[in-house]
């Protein structure tokens, strides 16, 4: 009764795109109007700190590999530390904007770990492909919150964000277990299984 | 004040007012074109939405159906996220913003 790789990856593309759509609103009104509301304000830190939640039950299943045990494991881990670090922030008990540099260190280890843990080349198959886009995308995107630690008064870093998870989103979407990429697809795809 | 600040203060009342309008078209423009991009998805490719296919599918099958979840989440923001923010951005303007 567990869902496929693919299944999961698509409902937690749902996930990451209506985070994109919240964070982009924020990005689009500034935090002052986008805070107006309480509930609002504490909106995408408790999405992440769900996501990584949800990644942890992940990673409980996802046992058939150790890198890939330990991959779900680093995601999980850095999305709990940024949604936890981003409570704390909206609640007022972390006032620096260094504290930015929480999210920009869990985006570029959860891009590492992408790479790291994808160890087929791009054209091998589609999921191949996707985890190495997916991974330079978290790392370069950890700019962002890098930015926004450095130079907080710059909505651009918002903006970064945002449509880095909607781009993240739309990549998972259209992961598939076994799939040909640009025409290409390995014999050793799916583990022999085809 | 004179006939040249007081053009200047329209000038930029209008160009706040003008910001404000785009920002909330912005937003309420997020869910209706994510809702588009789930529907034309879809069509695109039908195959990835279990109703038009539903031979021998499972459970999951039916539960995750990638195009409809994008539906669901712009349907989502729209109706439930995008218009308290619509509300408070004008009444932002207004200088009657709700405090929690």
């Amino acid at each position: 009764m567990l869902p496929r790789a693919e299944t999961a990856h698509w409902l937690f593309a749902a996930g990451f795109l209506f985070f994109g759509l919240v964070v982009l609103a924020e990005a689009i009104v500034g935090p002052a109007v986008f805070r107006a509301r309480r509930w609002r304000a504490y909106l995408w830190p408790s999405l992440a700190l769900a996501a990584g939640v949800w990644l942890w039950v992940i990673a409980i299943f996802s046992t058939f590999s150790t890198l890939h045990l330990l991959a779900h494991s680093v995601w999980a881990q850095a999305a709990t530390a940024a949604g936890a670090v981003q409570l704390a922030v909206v609640r007022g008990r972390l006032v620096s904007s260094y504290w930015s540099l929480v999210t920009a260190g869990a985006l570029f280890v959860s891009g590492a770990s992408f790479l790291v843990h994808e160890q087929n080349g791009w054209l091998f198959a589609r999921s191949a492909f996707l985890h190495h886009l997916i991974g330079w995308t978290l790392v370069v995107s950890a700019l962002f919150p890098l930015g926004a630690a450095l130079l907080p008064r710059r909505a651009v870093w918002a903006y970064g964000l945002a449509i880095t998870w909607i781009a993240v989103a739309v990549m998972l979407f259209a992961d598939r277990d076994i799939a040909p990429i640009f025409g290409h697809l390995s014999d050793l795809a799916g583990g022999g299984s085809r | 004040m004179n006939e040249l600040v007081t053009s200047r203060a329209r000038a930029a009342v209008r160009a706040r007012a003008t910001r404000r309008g785009l920002r909330v078209l912005a937003v309420e423009a997020l869910g209706p074109l994510t809702v588009l991009g789930g529907i034309v998805w879809a069509f695109a490719q039908p195959y990835r939405v279990t109703f038009f296919y539903p031979e021998g599918k499972g459970f999951w099958d039916w539960a995750v159906q990638p195009p409809l979840l994008v539906v669901l989440v712009g349907l989502l923001f729209a109706l439930v996220v995008a218009p308290g923010i619509v509300e408070d951005l004008e009444s932002g303007e207004r200088g009657d913003a709700p405090s929690g």
